[in-house]
């Protein structure tokens, strides 16, 4: 078990590299100009000259990179051309915001999700099954920012349930986090019921009927942790999508996390926001599928962490 | 035990349908049976006879919504089980009529623990509570003689062997006691020696705890062994029934006589040709033989080349290396094969024999080229591991394999006509009309017609699709086909013409085989001789006649005694028990397992010394 978490941190840091290099790449390829927009229009080339020097950004792209590199080791995520604050402490005053609201994605998408999907699976071939996965496709296939407007219009405006945005009580959680959950939603309840089709023709369905249980214990007890097995790797690889999804989330509902500070930074080319922010999600998707693995072996004993 | 007097179980004129594409097919016709309390009632009979679905309509099992029972009653004891509600149903299943399955490996959950699976069934069934239930579960797996019972339910099915899942199967069913149990093919899928282990340790069981039995088979060695009563089933009805001497010594349906006919029995070889075979290949020595040719008195063709062996296998090692650790340094070993040598000569059938695990299909695909291995290995005078690829391409023209499941071995989305053309095509030869011709001569030769070339996989029987396994295996006139437990998934009357059409073939083309079967009956019917490995050495190695009459190692001696015999007769009151479990052949790095020294018990009789 030690020696596969060592295995396994060794490789993320290797992928945490990896991302770091890809990014700070495409950014220093980027045609658009950060300095022109630390300077604003009116600046002289002087004062723009003098800005670049500043930042280090007239030296060549290796030098950059190991600056940006020998810094991120001492934990220093560099200063934001643009808010002139640490972009750590940016990150880290933001990250609750999201963390809450990918924690209450995840649970949107697994509570309605699996339960769409067990029901489907169990119902195969009726009407329910056929509706519920009409229902997923449509979960699948909307955009979020419609289904966020959708969801704002209907029961912030119209019915006034939850509040239209902002940051602060539990009401303010459910719509951003159905938003992001119907998506993944419609993911699990496939995944689910085709999963779950398969485990309840497996000849260890057959037995605990053998054996006269219940309904519900064979359900619940023999055929939903099998089931299960495939859908938790998912989690982990949703994080991944989940990153991109808050972006859009959180612009459309005001909600203050990293995705919003993100996509202002984009605007702004602000390169060490920008570079923060991704290593952070990089680095919740490593987490994420580590985790993925880590729970694996408890549901199934058979699988062993080598 | 066999006092019928009172009737447990009672059918009548039972009919189950399946919902097919277009129509509703009967696959069991009014059948109608009883069962004796305490009785023992085998239902025997080939692939498609309805015995499982019988067995699962007494269930009320039946795959839905595709099955259902269309007519008929089933009674168990007073209470008619077909108009049963569901919840009532519920309380039968397990508690009064108890199953086991065919596949130990699939029937247990593998997320759940042996403790977990024993006690939720006794605790849905009786008001005992969680601890009452985990003291009955250790008693039902001391019952079965399971060794420390206590801590084995802690553990995962995978944890255990195939043989003690069938037996946690066994302690569940019976914890109850049911009135009735019922077996499907409870020991098809287990090793011989297994086998016998199961089949005693159900009798005992039975005759202790008074339970009734229905014991679903195609193995007419377990009927002869187990069955107080026989019912012969095919396309779904009832063909015969009576007393299990009768139906053996007497049978009165044309097909019982067949399927009886077809069984392949120790002793008795069905080819009256080879009789008059005797084992002239005796291959003196671990060293490549010499080879005087294989059994005399058969066709030959006009070549004089058999006096060199067809293939040699020399010291031959297949090791498959485990890791671990931070850097996945290899920690472990599984010594699949450990120096094994042998040769076999045109025209010869070689057996390889041994139980799951002993590595025998490991040393075929080192042979066919498809696992790494050390030693030596050499096809027709020609030693594989100094050639390039190109020339061992042209090696492996020569040995071809047939594999076990006919089906899973054909494409399904390819004609059968090109299955069979495909290794001419690989290998570039023939013109396209010319491969068509070859291809139709083929099947014409393994019992097929030309116009099937057109058909898909699907649309044959399994006897069938072996026959176009085997014509593919043809097609680049091997000198040596590899048969890997090819018959093992046929009916016995199937199997027995495939025995067949592979002999004439060999007669025919003097093809040799390295024929690998669990089957020691159908092994003592088609080889010349026959090599027995255990745990990935060869133990013993002679002519049929040698192994057979006159076996010397043990473990050779309990494979052959482990076989029941079709002959009710000749039941026996106590199997071989196996005092423990085959070892693993997995260890740790430097630590090789000693190799066993073969010596000369005369006439090339080569048997390891007892380690």
């Amino acid at each position: 078990m030690i020696a596969y978490l060592g295995r396994r941190l060794i490789q993320s840091l290797l992928i945490l590299l990896g991302v770091s290099l890809i990014t700070f790449a495409l950014l220093y390829l980027l045609p658009a100009d950060p300095v022109r927009q630390i300077a604003g229009r009116s600046a002289t080339p002087q004062t723009v000259e003098n800005i670049r020097q500043q930042l280090g950004l007239d030296q060549p792209f290796v030098v950059q990179y190991w600056h940006y590199l020998t810094r991120l080791v001492s934990g220093d995520l560099g200063r934001s051309y643009i808010q002139r604050s640490e972009v750590t402490e940016l990150i880290v005053s933001r990250l609750p915001a999201s963390l809450l609201l990918m924690a209450g994605a995840i649970l949107c998408e697994l509570l309605i999700g699996l339960s769409m999907g067990l029901i489907a699976a169990v119902k195969r071939g009726t009407a329910t099954d056929q509706t519920l996965m009409v229902a997923s496709f449509v979960g699948v296939s909307a955009p979020q920012f419609v289904v966020g407007l959708l969801l704002l219009y209907v029961f912030a405006v119209r019915l006034s349930w939850f509040p239209i945005g902002g940051y602060g009580t539990w009401r303010h959680l459910v719509l951003p986090s159905l938003t992001m959950g119907i998506l993944g939603a419609g993911w699990y309840a496939r995944m689910m019921r085709s999963s779950m089709i398969d485990v309840l023709r497996q000849d260890y369905v057959r037995t605990a009927r053998a054996k006269g249980l219940a309904r519900g214990a064979i359900l619940f007890r023999h055929a939903l942790p099998n089931a299960i097995l495939p859908v938790i790797a998912m989690i982990g690889i949703d994080i991944g999508i989940f990153m991109g999804g808050i972006v859009v989330v959180e612009s459309v509902f005001g909600w203050p996390g990293i995705g919003q500070l993100a996509w202002q930074a984009i605007q702004r080319v602000d390169i060490p926001i920008i570079m923060g922010v991704t290593l952070v999600s990089a680095f919740a998707i490593v987490l994420g599928n580590l985790l993925a693995d880590i729970i694996a072996p408890f549901i199934d004993p058979r699988i062993k962490l080598r | 035990m066999t006092s019928a007097s009172e009737t447990v179980l009672a059918i009548a004129d039972l009919c189950v349908c399946v919902r097919g594409e277009e129509s509703e097919r009967e696959v069991v016709s009014n059948l109608s049976l009883t069962l004796g309390r305490g009785e023992t009632l085998c239902i025997a009979g080939e692939s498609g006879s309805g015995k499982s679905m019988t067995a699962l309509a007494i269930m009320r099992l039946l795959p839905q919504p595709a099955a259902r029972i269309s007519s008929g009653a089933i009674h168990l004891g007073g209470t008619e089980l077909t108009t049963l509600d569901e919840r009532r149903m519920r309380h039968i299943r397990g508690n009064r009529i108890a199953m086991i399955f065919q596949e130990p490996m699939t029937s247990l959950n593998p997320v759940l623990s042996i403790g977990r699976q024993l006690t939720e069934s006794i605790e849905a069934h009786t008001g005992l509570s969680r601890a009452e239930a985990r003291q009955r579960a250790v008693e039902a797996l001391t019952a079965v003689r399971i060794p420390g019972a206590e801590s084995r339910l802690r553990q995962f099915p995978h944890e255990l062997s195939g043989g003690m899942r069938q037996r946690v199967m066994i302690a569940m069913a019976l914890a109850l006691e049911p009135d009735v149990l019922i077996a499907d093919e409870p020991t098809t899928a287990l090793d011989v020696t297994v086998q016998g282990e199961v089949l005693e340790l159900l009798r005992d069981l039975q005759q202790k705890h008074g339970t009734s039995v229905i014991l679903i088979t195609h193995d007419m060695g377990v009927v002869a062994e187990m069955a107080d009563r026989v019912i012969i089933m095919r396309h779904g009805s009832m063909v015969e029934e009576g007393a299990t001497s009768d139906i053996f010594a007497r049978p009165q349906a044309d097909y019982t006589r067949e399927l009886l006919a077809a069984v392949p029995r120790i002793g008795k070889r069905r080819d009256p040709d080879s009789a008059l075979a005797p084992s002239a290949v005796a291959s003196t020595s671990s060293s490549p033989p010499r080879g005087e040719g294989g059994p005399q008195g058969r066709m030959r063709g006009p070549s004089a080349e058999h006096s060199v062996p067809v293939a040699v296998v020399n010291d031959l090692h297949v090791r498959f290396d485990l890791r671990g650790g931070v850097f996945g340094r290899v920690n472990a070993r599984v010594h699949a094969v450990e120096g094994v040598s042998f040769s076999i000569a045109p025209n010869e059938t070689l057996a390889l024999v041994g139980e799951s695990g002993c590595g025998k299909s490991t040393t075929a695909k080192a042979l066919a080229g498809l696992v790494p291995y050390s030693g030596d290995i050499v096809v027709g005078g020609r030693n594989l591991s100094g050639l390039g690829r190109d020339e061992r391409k042209a090696v492996r023209r020569d040995v071809q394999m047939i594999f076990q499941d006919p089906y899973a071995s054909l494409d399904p989305r390819m004609r059968v006509g090109d299955l069979v053309a495909e290794p001419l095509v690989i290998h570039g030869i023939a013109s396209k009309e010319e491969r068509r011709e070859r291809v139709a001569a083929l099947f014409d030769r393994v019992g097929l017609s030309a116009g099937q070339m057109e058909l898909y996989p699907h649309e044959f029987s399994g006897g069938q699709r072996q026959r176009v396994c085997i014509a593919r295996a043809l097609a680049l006139r091997p000198k040596l086909i590899i048969a890997d437990e090819s018959v093992s998934a046929l009916d016995v009357s199937v199997q027995a013409r495939v025995l067949d059409l592979l002999q004439e073939l060999q007669r025919e083309f003097g093809v040799a085989y390295l024929f690998i079967s669990h089957d020691m009956a159908v092994v003592e019917n088609i080889s010349d001789r026959v090599a027995v490995m255990y745990l990935g050495q060869i133990v013993e190695m002679g002519t049929r006649d040698q192994v057979f009459s006159s076996p010397r190692h043990p473990y050779t001696k309990r494979l052959i005694e482990a076989v029941p015999v079709p002959d009710p007769a000749r039941r026996r009151s106590r199997f071989a028990r196996l005092d423990q479990e085959i070892p693993s052949a997995t260890r740790r790095i430097g630590e090789a397992p000693l190799k066993l020294a073969l010596s000369d018990v005369g006439n090339g009789h080569l048997v390891a010394a007892e380690g």
